[in-house]
């Protein structure tokens, strides 16, 4: 039953993003733009999306579990640190040369010819990246903390 | 600053939005998970049991949505007209941002600030910016 939800909650992501015209990079670049000729228009569709998803985590608040599972991941409140602000940046970057971020970019994949394609491959092997480099890192800490640990005891 | 008064589709928009939000509800009180686009599919990447199925549907849904769209009403166009080399730079950037960076448009931008969240606040107004700026550079500077 939770991959109805799932899906129907993709779909319903997608229309919205349809409908709001996101799906179009030519308009997300028109809302970046506040220099040139202005579009205004994703602040309206933040606007109802956040308010609709304001209650929706206020009420989870008095959830014990969703309706299909046995857990609500919500995060928790987090670090601000570096790599917050230099990945926000350099996600902004990306998203004000081509005008796509992951949501619009994988709802016009089916539609929006082979620049939709290339750009959600690059986008998926930059997450890739992004993982490779993350083990990579985790395992030079793995590393670390394992030779202090063996070298902890027997200095004692 | 120029109001574009031309191609403002208030409206639609916040009734796109709306839509967004509903699906965000529905993800997060049915399988109580936040409908954070770059984390749903960068979980894929990383994949453990049972943590993989309910990624892959709820992408799925993104993908049929326009075909869903196109049974009723013609599709708005996707105007997109920029070089290989660009496209590839930008996918990169997307991707390695949004996975350092813990978030995209969806995650920080509307799960996040929703909660008010201080992270997700200072991301968006980061990505923000930096869409900003990029996009002044890019037209104005470099007048492309």
């Amino acid at each position: 039953m939770n991959l109805v939800t799932a899906f129907l909650a993709g779909l319903l992501f997608g229309g919205g993003l349809i409908l709001s015209g996101m799906s179009n990079p030519a308009k997300v670049l028109a809302f970046l733009d506040v220099a040139g000729t202005w579009d205004p228009s994703l602040l309206f569709v933040m606007l109802g999306a956040i308010l609709v998803a304001a209650v929706a985590f206020r009420f989870a608040r008095t959830r014990v579990r969703p309706l299909f599972g046995s857990q609500i991941h919500v995060p928790g409140a987090g670090r601000i640190d570096t790599p917050l602000v230099l990945g926000s940046v350099t996600f902004g970057i990306g998203w004000g040369l081509v005008g796509y971020c992951p949501g619009p970019a994988l709802t016009a994949l089916a539609v929006g010819g082979r620049s939709t394609l290339l750009f959600v491959a690059a986008m998926v092997a930059g997450m890739a990246i992004f993982e490779v480099a993350e083990r990579i890192r985790a395992g030079n800490e793995a590393n670390r903390g394992g030779t202090r640990a063996a070298a902890g005891p027997s200095g004692e | 600053m120029t109001i574009d008064w031309l191609h403002f589709t208030p409206w639609a928009s916040l009734a796109g939005g709306i839509l967004i939000g509903l699906a965000t509800a529905l993800l997060l009180l049915a399988n109580g998970r936040v409908a954070g686009i770059s984390g749903i599919l960068g979980g894929l990447l990383r994949p453990s049991r049972g943590d993989i199925a309910w990624r892959v549907t709820f992408i799925l849904g993104l993908f049929v949505a326009p075909l869903v769209w196109l049974t009723m009403r013609a599709m708005p166009p996707a105007q997109i007209d920029h070089s290989p080399a660009l496209l590839t730079i930008g996918g990169l950037l997307v991707g390695i941002g949004t996975r350092f960076g813990n978030g995209c448009t969806s995650g920080h931008g509307v799960c996040g600030i929703a909660r008010l969240s201080p992270r997700s606040l200072l991301a968006t107004a980061c990505f923000l910016a930096a869409g900003f700026v990029t996009v002044f550079i890019v037209r104005h500077v470099l007048g492309r």
